[in-house]
């Protein structure tokens, strides 16, 4: 019971994973095919049965998972990789200099991906990647608050200041001591970022602003649902049912990894 | 002292409202090729084009540009879309009253289900009852709104029939018809939102509970609720206000989301069909009001700080 939290999480990030991993090479049937077999009942050989275009809802889900993962994975880490140093270095440096990316960071925080992607979306068009440059975006003052506030902690340590003060270089300290001691949060705010993500993810291509029709989103998924609410609304059942199962684990794990950074918080939440 | 920092943050907020709207500017208007070009798409005459061009002043310096249409958004004069030859102003003032419902009754339907909902999972969190709540909340949290807005749509417009699957009646024509439009928008916005509000809830309760001052007012009579009431409701406002100052960019999106679901003639829906129709003046105009809206109400959540918390106020800690 004790890590329960944890277990869950990285179960429902497993369901995802092996679906991607699945629609990598294999899906049972192509997933972007218009036949005249719509809104099929499930059953055999189409298990979910299919949408309104005539196309295996399974095979959807599972195509789904993959840029489900991908926009996460690429646009968290690219906030991370662009966050952390700037956080790090708000954090090292004092003074003005300092204050400057926290400070900036706060602007990016009145624009959500959404706005973001919208503004992209109006200037260059909807696509995957402007989908995911969007949320990177969005996500980097989340990295940068983070990075700056355990950075700020780390350099209160006394073996830090020791190094500090026998004259170790800025970079080195930032290096050896204050990326270690945070990468735990890190990763905390990794997870949680990844579970927002993906629910960005699904609200932009439900707007018909993420990927294209060649690419079967969970979003988009649901937005042709809506077409079919009165008659089939088992539709909109399924690829809800995955961004939710898909967030849930990002965010149980990120749960699951606060509790055992630190067991004294496990009540609160 | 209190004066002075919110001079300071008054003074930052300027600042950031400049530079979003900078951001802003810059990012509809730094497009590889010819904006104009792009409005119209590559099937225009040249001289279309030319003469939108100049309509929009684009052949003169980027700095000059903005400083115009800053200097015109700031009274409330954003330009004419190029689409339907409308003022921005008026197409934007016709839109904003359901946007303004929506979010309004979305967070105060949140906050009013959130309260009772966390406080009353963190009292019974040692109980079966409390932990449900409490796994029902990490439920809600990984819901997108629109999903929760097409189900109320499948199980009371579809199946029960008791109300409209979407479109809007303004409140000046019956408050009645108001409000079966409004009620699924504004419970599928808040059931997401009141699932993180009512974490926070929690978790602030829960913390209040440990404190010392809470066992003393229990051990001299107290009752759990009682002494809940009498010390633990500044604590609850302070996390309340991170929340909502947290939340609030989510809501605004969650609210253009929502008006899509369920047809609904906001600013949300307006900016995504000018996104469709390239019509930049009014999404940079759009865009503009909701990011200021979001910095602005972040100032007031800080204020609102620096009045609630006694500790803030030494300025021991910021």
């Amino acid at each position: 019971m004790k890590r329960a939290t944890l277990y869950v999480g990285l179960s429902l990030i497993a369901i995802v994973v092996l679906l991607a991993a699945v629609g990598l090479v294999w899906t049972p049937f192509d997933p972007t095919a218009v036949t005249n077999n719509r809104l099929a009942k499930p059953g055999w050989p189409h298990l979910l049965g299919t949408d309104g275009f005539g196309a295996d809802i399974l095979s959807r889900i599972i195509s789904g998972a993959k840029i489900c993962l991908l926009v996460g994975i690429v646009s968290v880490a690219a906030a991370a990789v662009i966050g952390v140093p700037i956080g790090i270095f708000a954090g090292m440096v004092r003074g003005w200099l300092g204050e400057i990316p926290a400070r900036l960071s706060d602007i990016l925080y009145g624009f959500p991906a959404l706005l973001l992607a919208i503004l992209f979306a109006a200037a260059l068009g909807g696509s995957t990647w402007t989908a995911m440059l969007a949320i990177a975006v969005a996500t980097v003052p989340a990295f940068v608050r983070i990075a700056r506030a355990a950075t700020l902690q780390v350099m209160s340590l006394g073996y830090v200041e020791a190094a500090r003060l026998s004259g170790t270089p800025r970079l080195s300290i930032a290096w050896r001591h204050v990326l270690p001691n945070i990468a735990p949060v890190l990763g905390v705010q990794a997870s949680v970022s990844f579970g927002i993500a993906i629910l960005a993810e699904a609200g932009l291509s439900y707007l018909g602003l993420g990927s294209g029709p060649q690419q079967p989103t969970w979003g988009r998924m649901l937005r042709e649902a809506q077409d079919w609410l009165f008659s089939e609304p088992l539709l909109a059942l399924w690829p809800g049912l995955a961004i939710a199962v898909a967030t849930m684990g990002f965010n149980l794990l990120g749960d699951g990894l606060r509790d055992l950074l630190d067991p004294r918080l496990r009540e609160i939440r | 002292m209190v004066l002075r920092r919110v001079g300071a943050r008054a003074a930052w907020l300027l600042a950031s409202l400049l530079l979003a709207s900078l951001l802003i500017f810059a990012a509809t208007n730094a497009l590889p090729g010819d904006i104009a070009q792009v409005m119209l798409g590559t099937n225009a005459a040249p001289g279309e084009v030319e003469a939108l061009r100049e309509r929009l002043g684009l052949n003169e310096p980027f700095l000059v540009r903005y400083v115009e249409w800053l200097g015109g958004a700031l009274q409330f004069d954003f330009g004419t879309s190029h689409i339907s030859g409308r003022s921005v102003t008026s197409l934007i003032s016709s839109r904003l009253e359901v946007s303004l419902w929506l979010a309004g009754l979305g967070m105060v339907v949140a906050i009013l289900v959130a309260l009772p909902v966390g406080a009353y999972s963190a009292m019974r969190r040692r109980h079966l009852d409390g932990t449900v709540v409490s796994v029902l909340s990490q439920v809600g949290l990984a819901i997108p709104a629109f999903w929760a807005g097409i189900w109320l749509v499948i199980i009371f417009a579809v199946q029960l029939r008791w109300l409209p699957a979407g479109g809007y009646v303004s409140h000046w024509d019956g408050i009645g018809q108001w409000a079966r439009h409004m009620i699924l928008p504004v419970t599928s916005l808040a059931l997401v939102q009141a699932s993180v509000i009512s974490r926070y809830v929690r978790s602030s309760v829960i913390e209040v509970s440990h404190e010392d001052y809470f066992r003393t007012a229990r051990s001299l009579g107290w009752s759990r609720s009682g002494a809940l009431m009498r010390h633990g409701l500044r604590n609850i406002a302070i996390s309340l206000l991170t929340v909502i100052g947290l939340q609030l960019a989510t809501l605004l999106v969650g609210a253009i989301i929502i008006e899509q679901v369920f047809a609904l003639p906001g600013l949300g829906s307006t900016l995504l069909l000018a996104v469709s129709q390239r019509d930049l003046v009014v999404v940079q105009a759009i865009v503009l009001l909701l990011v200021w809206a979001v910095l602005l109400i972040n100032f007031l959540v800080d204020v609102a700080y620096q009045l609630i918390d006694p500790r803030l106020r030494r300025g021991a800690a910021a």
